[in-house]
């Protein structure tokens, strides 16, 4: 689908405040580590990342830690590109693509990890506005990393 | 997908944490989260007032909440206990088998909100399982 995503004031305003308080190390790892745990099937791009044997082993291992450090600071570039993420994206969507080979099922599950984390660290203040624009805008990332497909 | 014992043993000591506030929990999971953030669900009810604070919405709420809990108590047998809910569903409802996705997720965040030291990855894992079978049993006689 080729609509623009349009965030309101209020939805930008949300999401930058939140992000300015977001551990990304921490965040990232804990959303990719969630991803392998709750989808085990998503472990197939991750031959090489060693033991994922058990939750546990997943959440530990530093390879899934520095990868998911990766993805999300990635990520951040989406809250400060907000109204261009199509662009800013297209290089990513490429290799995920042509090099990476990821169904872009997958860009909408880690999305939904990463509103879970988000809703683990920050609890009450994750109210259902503030997933609302979340929601928006891991959507529209997903939509642009799999634009170029 | 097949719930394993310690699936069972996540949720079943998930849910009495939960206590009292299943019902407050599935009203937010539904009304505030997944109307929210997935506009298209509310075509389902558009018989309700659907105004923040409806109190058609928090009974419903309360509703699937009740449900959930009775699922939790059977899970040894989903599909005999949500028998009667499979029709309603298939016959009657027919709900967009694509949306029992969206309400389960926001189901997840409403309780990782309000539980976040219970929700660990194990337990996260456990309960989207149990939502996932949840909603294959209702969707199950669709066609």
């Amino acid at each position: 689908p080729d609509i623009m995503v349009h965030f309101s004031a209020e939805e930008k305003a949300a999401i930058t405040g939140l992000w300015g308080k977001v551990h990304v190390e921490e965040a990232g790892g804990e959303a990719l580590g969630r991803l392998l745990v709750v989808y085990p099937w998503t472990q197939r791009f991750f031959d090489n990342f060693g033991n994922l044997s058990s939750a546990s082993a997943i959440m530990g291992n530093p390879k899934v830690k520095a990868h998911g450090k990766k993805v999300l600071t990635s990520f951040g570039n989406a809250v400060k590109h907000m109204d261009d993420l199509k662009d800013t994206f297209a290089e990513l969507s490429e290799l995920h693509c042509d090099k990476l080979h990821v169904d872009p099922e997958n860009f909408k599950l880690l999305g939904n990890m990463i509103l879970i984390v988000l809703a683990t660290h920050f609890s009450k203040e994750f109210t259902p506005q503030m997933q609302a624009a979340w929601q928006k805008l891991t959507t529209a990332v997903a939509n642009a990393l799999a634009h170029k497909y | 997908m097949v719930l394993s014992p310690a699936d069972k043993t996540n949720v079943k000591s998930t849910w009495g944490k939960i206590g009292g506030h299943a019902g407050e929990y599935g009203g937010e999971a539904l009304e505030s989260r997944t109307f929210a953030s997935f506009p298209t669900t509310k075509t389902y009810f558009p018989h309700f007032d659907l105004s923040h604070g409806s109190a058609q919405v928090k009974a419903h709420g309360k509703k699937v909440a009740d449900a959930l809990t009775n699922a939790v108590a059977h899970m040894d047998d989903l599909p005999g206990a949500l028998s009667a809910l499979s029709d309603l569903h298939a016959y009657k409802l027919r709900v967009d088998p694509v949306n029992f996705k969206l309400l389960s997720h926001c189901l997840l965040v409403t309780l990782a909100c309000h539980h976040p030291a219970e929700f660990t990855p194990a337990v996260h894992a456990s309960l989207d399982k149990f939502f996932s079978a949840v909603s294959t049993v209702l969707t199950s006689k669709y066609r």
